[in-house]
């Protein structure tokens, strides 16, 4: 198994930096914004730009909720192993406000379309939108695009992207794969 | 360990304590399900489950049912009452004729010990036991262990105490399987005369005096007289039952402790327990029933995801 890096650690800082600047632009102070990591890997980078935003932006108040798409995913009794939840956390309701999804890799767009449907059960958003730290081009099955993405990469179907935060994997990176 | 050992739930004793673990985590991702504004997920949409009664029910069936639909499946019901079991079908047919219909689960209440049992081993569905006569009620005693859990942090190391007519009570050996599996000390308290001969082969105690078993528990699970399963007289009157066996205010104020009372319901006021301590912050009867909801969605969740998918 051969891995390649991606992005190192100075390029996740940058990306993130970025990421956090163009969320900004569009939501100014977050009043009536709220952020959603989609479990179990977007809340790590959702974390992330939470601090990043309010240490080095001085962003005040950030609303953000951790959601599980496990029960609404469309694989269920279809893939190999069981599927297991994980903990849902959205102490507010989202009936009328811009919504930002946070995901680590944009790969089929599956997760993302269950997390559509999963959001629902609280409350109408006005609108929805999609960061993601690495968008893998040209394997989308559904129609889903990022609003805002970190990196974009070519990867093909054998290969795994990786994404490693230092509170877990102890460095920042990106890694490509080969399975 | 995320799946589960068995492909049936027909009673505690065929699970290990591993399962019923991943059946509390997942249901604590469904309790926060059902307390969401829309408390519904699509995970069974392509499940169609058959809830069938043989026996009269009202909570569990309630229960199972807003399960299911909380989960998107389809559900078909049906009671022996109104149904060809009158005319003298026999319980294979019945239930093949169902099957035929193209149904992935069924949910079954029987009035026969082992019904279940039998079922599993002449049909393909997945059977979940709702209540086979005297022998287990097994979503019963998980959402019972569940909700010490909730209450107090753990069942583990914990003393409980079934009180009551435990000779009639599927509720009673559930429980008491399950309590074990998980760690706890279990004791049983009632008129000799309603105690299986041979309960201490379980691993359980005795005790005949409700006061000293208060006092020796932290949780306390009153169960009904089951008149209906009296063929016999096992006592005197139900006045004289209350008074050796009944749970009221008096009792629990000379404890000098705080124990918690639970009843699987429905409740005779007045008998096993008076009103003032089943409407108490002490009982947690109500949270039973809440919890029960979604410990049947865990146990069907895991199920289901057991069942081959078929594309056609």
């Amino acid at each position: 198994m051969s891995q390649k890096v991606l992005l190192n650690a100075t390029e996740v800082h940058i990306a993130l930096h970025r990421l956090a600047c163009q969320l900004i632009e569009n939501h100014d102070t977050f009043s009536n914004t709220v952020l959603i990591g989609i479990q179990p890997r977007g809340v790590f980078l959702a974390e992330r730009l939470k601090t990043l935003l309010q240490k080095e932006y001085g962003v005040k108040d950030i609303r953000l909720g951790y959601l599980d798409i496990t029960f609404y995913r469309d694989d269920f009794r279809r893939s190999g192993k069981p599927l297991e939840a994980n903990k849902t956390k959205i102490d507010f309701i989202v009936e009328d406000k811009k919504v930002v999804f946070i995901d680590d890799v944009l790969y089929t767009g599956r997760s993302i379309r269950s997390a559509l449907t999963a959001i629902q059960s609280f409350g109408r958003p006005l609108e929805i939108e999609l960061l993601t730290l690495i968008d893998r081009r040209f394997s989308r099955h559904l129609p889903i695009q990022p609003d805002y993405r970190g990196r974009q990469v070519d990867a093909i179907g054998g290969e795994k992207v990786k994404v490693c935060w230092k509170e877990n994997e102890g460095e920042d990176a990106v890694y490509l794969v080969e399975k | 360990m995320s799946e589960l050992s068995v492909k049936h739930l027909l009673g505690i004793k065929y699970i290990t304590e591993d399962d019923i673990q991943l059946i509390f985590e997942t249901a604590d991702h469904f309790k926060e399900v059902i307390n969401r504004p829309i408390k519904k997920v699509p995970s069974l949409r392509d499940i169609t489950i058959a809830n069938l009664f043989f026996e009269n029910s009202t909570r569990t069936r309630l229960s199972f049912e807003l399960a299911e639909k909380r989960l998107s499946a389809d559900v078909v019901n049906f009671s022996a009452g109104s149904s060809s079991v009158k005319k003298g079908e026999t319980l294979i047919d019945t239930v093949n004729n169902i099957l035929s219909m193209k149904v992935d689960m069924v949910v079954m209440r029987h009035p026969n010990p082992g019904a279940g049992v039998f079922l599993s081993k002449h049909v393909d569905a997945s059977i979940v036991n709702a209540g086979d006569g005297a022998h287990e009620h097994p979503t019963q005693a998980l959402l019972d262990c569940y909700s010490i859990r909730e209450k107090l942090g753990d069942v583990s190391g914990k003393k409980v105490v079934i009180v009551g007519d435990i000779l009639h009570s599927r509720v009673a050996l559930s429980n008491i399987f399950a309590l074990q599996k998980l760690g706890a000390t279990v004791k049983v308290c009632g008129p000799k005369t309603l105690i299986p001969k041979y309960i201490e082969q379980l691993g359980v105690g005795f005790e005949s005096n409700l006061k000293k078993a208060l006092q020796w528990c932290d949780v306390a699970n009153m169960l009904r007289v089951q008149n209906e399963r009296m063929d016999i007289s096992y006592f005197p009157s139900t006045r004289e039952y209350t008074q050796q066996f009944g749970l009221n205010r008096q009792l629990l104020d000379a404890l000098d402790k705080e124990i918690v009372v639970m009843h699987p319901g429905p409740i005779n006021r007045g008998v096993e327990i008076t009103s003032d301590v089943a409407d108490s912050k002490q009982a947690i009867i109500l949270d039973q029933v809440q919890n029960g909801v979604a410990v049947r969605m865990a146990v069907l969740y895991l199920l289901a995801s057991k069942i081959q998918h078929n594309e056609d």
